[in-house]
């Protein structure tokens, strides 16, 4: 019955040891990229505003703490907004879609389609509807990022077991109630992990935003500064905001998996069920 | 037997039926102390090819409040059906069939995942309405009186199989139907713990009774668990003998008695009586 055997201790410490093993190959891997990166720029004499190397990139992020941070918090609240309406909409667009067969052949063409929307083209018709502001970005993100979590919620709501509907069919469930006690829990893993796609996508898609539309103010964005720094040839300064922007996904992705662990705590564990 | 059947257009799955044949299954409530009644039923559907497949010819059966029914046959003899018409998931072709409200347990589990033992359990009451603390209230007293008492939190993969099919077991009594259905409940464990199994339901049934059709394809354990046996034979399914069991509980299957009423069911199904059948 229990899995886990042996004193509290020692169990923590070989779960802690059991971690650091896990990060190693990234640990490494990363390592070894920034080591060829490094060598390459060093071996090669290649002009920093063209490739800049890692200690100078290092040495711009420690230099423009201040910049960055600022710009990282702008980037990531946009990030952090448009997400989470996207997956709203993606959700709420998935359940309906999986509730109304007319729904899904009158939508889900559309929202295909909406993937293939160049954002520059619509950048300054969103600047012309709603200014300078957050708004324009946020529509963009949403746009780039609730796709990906309407297919996986579709999918996961149609992966429930039909015995299992069936079953709460036999105990007297309504259709909303099999809807709440069937389908939206079996479809919660893959919606999560449609909303970790969503995340991971949202970030680049923060960049495009910034890029494609306008900002007034002193701070635009990590995606504007590197953009305005390519274009006043400070390329070490690009580089130090799009390795902010990188970590920043990365740990935006983690978090994400964090929380899918609390969320959904039986997904990705073999069923183990009588057949 | 042969009997003229006049196969359905297409195999009914909702509960809400045919109008006819809810006269007879919905509205009417098995009479005095019969909990089902079962009078010339007849079925059939058709099959995913479209071949039509006369699962019931002319059934008969008759239960008594409070007493457990055991259907056996071999595969194919229409036990299943025999069940999901009795829990209006399919109705009769042909006959009469009225019966108190009854419930299914799948042979599988089918425990949701994402719920805990007693959530599983519990998950007729809060289909009812009950709010999340009451139902788990009135389960976990179910689950101290049945001896599942600190499972409660388990999920069901940290559960044997044995105790999955206990917690589904609960989860039907939970469902407040006085007629249980059980589908091979037992099918998918291994021997010795079909065995545990056996017993623990039967004392289960002794601390909450119910009315039970138990559908196996094990003779002995329909011997050893029910009141009466109805012996089904295949294609179309159809009663060819009925035993009473009037031996005191709980009964071994070592007991003489049992082992002669096994001998007389395995004759019926023409399998002699040394054989085993399984």
């Amino acid at each position: 019955m229990t899995p886990n055997d042996g004193p509290p201790r020692a169990r923590v410490g070989q779960a802690i040891t059991r971690r650091i093993a896990r990060g190693l190959p990234a640990a490494l891997l990363a390592l070894a990229l920034l080591g060829a990166w490094e060598a390459y720029v060093d071996i090669g004499s290649v002009s920093p505003i063209v490739l800049p190397a890692p200690h100078e990139v290092a040495a711009e992020i420690w230099n423009n703490a201040g910049l960055l941070s600022a710009n990282l918090e702008l980037t990531a609240q946009e990030v952090g907004l448009g997400v989470l309406l996207a997956l709203l909409l993606g959700f709420m667009l998935g359940v309906l879609i999986h509730l109304s067969p007319l729904l899904r052949r009158a939508v889900y063409p559309l929202a295909v389609g909406s993937q293939a929307v160049p954002i520059a083209l619509i950048g300054v018709l969103l600047v012309f509807w709603w200014g300078f502001g957050v708004l324009p970005k946020l529509f963009v993100i949403v746009l780039i990022c609730f796709f990906p979590v309407v297919v996986t919620t579709v999918d996961g709501l149609a992966s429930v077991d039909p015995d299992q509907l069936k079953l709460l069919r036999t105990l007297g469930a309504s259709r909303w109630q099999a809807l709440r006690f069937g389908e939206l829990p079996a479809a919660l893993p893959a919606a999560l992990s449609g909303a970790r796609i969503a995340l991971a996508v949202g970030v680049i898609g923060a960049y495009i935003a910034e890029t494609s539309t306008a900002t007034s103010g002193p701070y635009a964005g990590l995606g504007h500064q590197i953009n305005a720094d390519i274009n006043a040839l400070q390329t070490p300064r690009a580089y130090a905001a799009a390795v902010v922007l990188f970590v920043f996904a990365i740990a935006c992705f983690y978090t994400l998996a964090l929380a899918e662990r609390v969320l959904a705590p039986w997904a990705n564990r073999p069923r183990g069920e009588i057949r | 037997m042969p009997i003229q059947l006049k196969p359905r257009e297409r195999r009914q799955q909702d509960t809400s039926g045919g109008s006819q044949a809810a006269l007879t299954n919905a509205v009417g409530h098995a009479p005095a102390e019969q909990a089902v009644v079962l009078d010339g039923v007849s079925h059939a559907y058709t099959d995913r090819r479209g071949a039509p497949v006369h699962a019931l010819a002319d059934v008969s059966l008759r239960t008594a409040r409070g007493s457990v029914l055991a259907v056996v046959g071999p595969s194919g003899c229409g036990k299943t059906t025999l069940l999901e018409l009795i829990c209006a998931l399919q109705q009769p072709d042909a006959g009469i069939l009225r019966c108190e409200p009854a419930v299914l347990m799948p042979q599988r589990d089918l425990l949701m995942p994402w719920l805990c033992a007693l959530d599983n359990a519990a998950l007729a009451l809060r289909i009812a309405g009950l709010p999340r603390a009451r139902a788990r209230e009135r389960g976990a007293a179910l689950f101290d009186e049945l001896g599942l008492g600190g499972f409660e939190r388990a999920r069901p993969h940290e559960l044997s199989g044995g105790m999955r099919q206990r917690v589904a077991f609960v989860r039907t009594l939970l469902s407040g139907k006085p007629l249980l259905c059980l589908d091979e409940p037992f099918g998918a464990l291994d021997a010795i713990t079909r065995q545990e199994m056996q017993e623990w339901l039967t004392g289960a049934l002794v601390r909450e009774p119910r009315t039970v059709v138990l559908v196996t394809h094990d003779v002995e354990e329909a011997i050893v668990l029910a009141d009466r046996v109805a012996v089904l034979a295949p294609r179309p399914g159809h009663v060819i003998a009925e035993l009473s069991v009037d031996l005191p509980r709980p009964r071994t299957r070592t007991n003489p008695a049992v082992i002669a009423l096994r001998e007389q069911a395995l004759r019926a199904l023409n399998l002699g009586a040394t054989e085993d059948g399984r």
